[in-house]
C-alpha cells in the first residue's frame, strides 16, 4: 500500500475524484467531437441529449417511468437477493444437495436471459408479477453460486468455538455465521444490481408494458430517436450509480471493515 | 473456596475424569488411507490434577482434547466427566477468535449476556497484558496477542475442567512466564483440572503434577509419571531439571 494514502484518506479521495472526472469529462468531449463530424441525426451531442432530458424531466415523464423501473428493479433484486442466498446457503452447506442441484445450476446461468424472458411471457402472461419474475429469475442463479462458495467457506474451527462456549443457535448466526456470509452477500448484491437493472430494460421492452424506461426506450427506438434514448440511459446510469455509491459500496466496506 | 489444606496433590471431593477411548480412526479421504489416530488410550484424572500429555507431532494429542471437549463424537470408547455439567473449556492450539468481533468483544460473547464473569473482562485482559490493544481486531493484532486473547478467554470461564492445546507457543519468555504465573494462580484459587499439551519438557515438569506421555502412530499410552515437586521446588531449576530427566530418560522418544 502507498504510505501516502494511508497517512491522508482524504488527499487519496480527492485524487480519484479528479481522474474520475477527468476522464468523464475526456469522453464527454470525444462524443461531442464525433457528434460534431459526423452531424448525424444519428449521434446527438451531449447538448441535444441534455435538452432532451430536460424535456423530460419538465413533462414529468421521465420520473414517472424511472419511477416505475426503480420499483421492478427493487422488487426483482430483493426477491433474487432472498431465494438465492437460501438456495446457495442449502446446497452450500449439503454435499447431498450440492451434488445433485449442481447441473441445474449451471444449466440456469448459461440460459440466456431472452430465453427465461420470452418463456415467462408466454407461460405466466404479461403481468407485472412475471416482469419481476423473469428478471429475478435471471439473476438468482449467480447469487445462489456466490451464495454457495460463502457458506462452503464457513470455518469449522470457529463453529466448535461457539460450540464450546454454548453460543446457541441465534448467537452462532449473528456473530458467527452471518458475518462470514456477509462479504459474499455485498459481492452478490453489487454484481447483482448491475445485472438486474440491464435486464429489467429488456423485460420492459418485450413485454409491452405501458410505463417504465424500457418502454420509452423501445419506443423511441421505433423512432429511431437517439437523442431520448440517450437521454434515458443517462438518467438511468446516474441512478444505478448513486445507488452503488451511496448504498452498496459503504456496505461492501463495512461487512470488511475488520479485516487487516 | 480458599482452603489452607487444598494445595496441589491434596485429594479433593469430586469424581473423577475418565478417559476410556478404544479407536480413533480417521476415515480415508483424498488418497490417503484410512488413519487410525488413537487405540486404546485410557486414564483417570482425579479432581484438581495438572496432567501434562506429551508426544510427538501428530500423535493424536489434538484429537485426544478434542474427543474430551465433546467436539469429536466419532470414536469408539467413552468419556465420562465426573460431576453432571461441569463447565469446561479448552483452549485450543490456534487462536479462534471472531475476527469481525474486538477482542474485548471475543471475551464478552464467550459469556452469557449479563453474567456476573463478564465483569471481570478487563481485568483479566489486563493480567495478559491486553489492555492497550482490547479494541482492535484480532487480526490487526500480532500472533502472540491472539493468543493472550485466547487464553484470557478461557480462563475468564473459571472454568472445572481445563484443556489446554500448547498454549504457550510463540510467545517470548517473560511473556510465557507471566502466563504459566497467571495460570498457576487460576489453579489455585479454584479447583480447577487441568489437561494440558506441550512439548517443552521444562514446562511439564514445571506445570504438571503428573505427565503422560503418547506414543507416536495409533498413539497409545508410553509412560505415566507423577511429577515430584513441592510448589517451591518448581522454581528451582535444578530440582526441575532433575526431575525432568527422572521422567524423560528413563524411557527415551522412540
Ligand atoms: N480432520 C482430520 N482428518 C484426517 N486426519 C486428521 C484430521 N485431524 C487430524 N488428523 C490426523 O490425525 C493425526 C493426529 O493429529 P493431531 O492434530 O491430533 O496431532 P497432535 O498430536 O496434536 O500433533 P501436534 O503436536 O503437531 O499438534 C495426524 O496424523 C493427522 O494427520
Ligand atoms: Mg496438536
Amino acid at each position: 500500500m502507498h504510505p501516502a494514502r494511508k497517512l491522508s484518506p482524504g488527499g487519496a479521495t480527492a485524487e480519484r475524484l479528479f481522474w474520475t472526472l477527468t476522464s468523464l469529462a475526456t469522453l464527454v468531449a470525444l462524443w461531442a467531437l464525433a457528434a460534431n463530424l459526423t452531424d448525424s441525426r444519428h449521434l446527438p451531442g451531449p447538448i441535444k441529449v441534455l435538452e432532451v432530458l430536460g424535456q423530460e424531466m419538465a413533462s414529468g415523464a421521465l420520473w414517472a417511468n424511472m419511477s416505475v423501473t426503480l420499483v421492478r428493479v427493487a422488487c426483482a433484486f430483493f426477491l433474487a437477493m432472498l431465494i438465492g442466498t437460501m438456495i446457495g446457503i442449502v446446497i452450500g452447506s449439503y454435499k447431498r444437495a450440492d451434488q445433485f442441484f449442481d447441473s441445474w445450476l449451471v444449466l440456469f446461468l448459461n440460459l440466456p436471459a431472452l430465453v427465461i424472458i420470452a418463456l415467462s411471457y408466454v407461460w405466466l402472461g404479461t403481468t407485472e408479477l412475471t416482469a419481476i419474475m423473469a428478471v429475478a429469475i435471471n439473476k438468482i442463479p449467480n447469487v445462489a453460486v456466490q451464495m454457495r462458495e460463502g457458506a462452503r467457506q464457513l470455518s469449522r474451527d470457529l463453529s466448535e468455538m461457539a460450540q464450546l462456549y454454548n453460543f446457541g443457535p441465534w448467537k452462532t448466526l449473528r456473530h458467527v455465521t452471518l458475518p462470514q456470509l456477509a462479504p459474499f452477500a455485498a459481492a452478490a448484491a453489487r454484481s447483482g444490481l448491475a445485472l438486474v437493472w440491464k435486464i429489467v430494460l429488456v423485460v420492459e421492452a418485450l413485454g409491452g408494458h405501458a410505463t417504465g424506461v424500457g418502454h420509452q426506450i423501445h419506443a423511441a427506438f421505433g423512432n429511431y430517436d437517439v437523442p431520448t434514448i440517450l437521454a434515458y440511459a443517462l438518467a438511468f446510469i446516474v441512478v444505478i450509480q448513486i445507488v452503488e455509491f451511496g448504498v452498496l459500496q459503504p456496505l461492501q466496506s463495512r461487512v470488511n471493515r475488520w479485516r487487516r | 473456596m480458599a482452603s489452607l489444606t487444598s494445595g496441589p496433590g491434596t485429594p479433593v471431593p469430586g469424581t473423577p475424569v475418565h478417559v476410556r477411548v478404544k479407536r480413533k480412526t480417521f476415515p480415508a479421504i483424498g488418497g490417503r488411507d484410512e488413519n487410525t489416530v488413537l487405540r486404546d488410550v485410557s486414564f483417570e484424572v482425579s479432581p484438581r490434577e495438572f496432567v501434562v500429555l506429551t508426544g510427538p507431532s501428530g500423535c493424536g494429542k489434538s484429537t485426544l482434547l478434542n474427543i474430551v471437549a465433546g467436539l469429536d463424537t466419532d470414536y469408539e470408547g467413552q468419556i465420562d466427566l465426573g460431576s453432571a455439567n461441569p463447565r469446561m473449556t479448552f483452549i485450543f492450539q490456534t487462536p479462534r477468535l471472531l475476527p469481525w468481533r474486538t477482542i474485548r468483544e471475543n471475551l464478552m460473547l464467550s459469556l452469557p449476556d449479563g453474567d456476573r464473569r463478564q465483569d471481570n473482562v478487563d481485568a483479566i485482559l489486563d493480567r495478559v497484558g491486553l489492555t492497550e490493544a482490547k479494541n482492535a481486531y484480532p487480526e490487526r493484532t500480532s500472533l502472540g496477542m491472539q493468543r493472550r486473547a485466547a487464553l484470557a478467554r478461557g480462563f475468564i470461564q473459571e472454568p472445572d475442567i481445563l484443556l489446554m492445546d500448547e498454549p504457550f507457543v510463540s510467545l517470548d519468555d517473560p511473556t510465557a512466564h507471566g502466563l504459566r504465573e497467571l495460570l498457576v494462580d487460576l489453579w489455585n484459587s479454584r479447583p480447577t483440572t487441568v489437561m494440558f499439551v506441550t512439548h517443552d519438557r521444562t514446562e511439564a515438569v514445571m506445570l504438571g503434577t503428573r505427565i503422560l506421555r503418547l506414543a507416536a502412530g495409533s498413539a497409545s499410552i508410553k509412560a505415566d509419571e507423577s511429577v515430584r515437586l513441592s510448589p517451591s521446588d518448581r522454581t528451582d531449576r535444578e530440582k526441575v531439571q532433575a526431575e525432568l530427566k527422572r521422567i524423560f530418560e528413563s524411557l527415551p522418544e522412540t
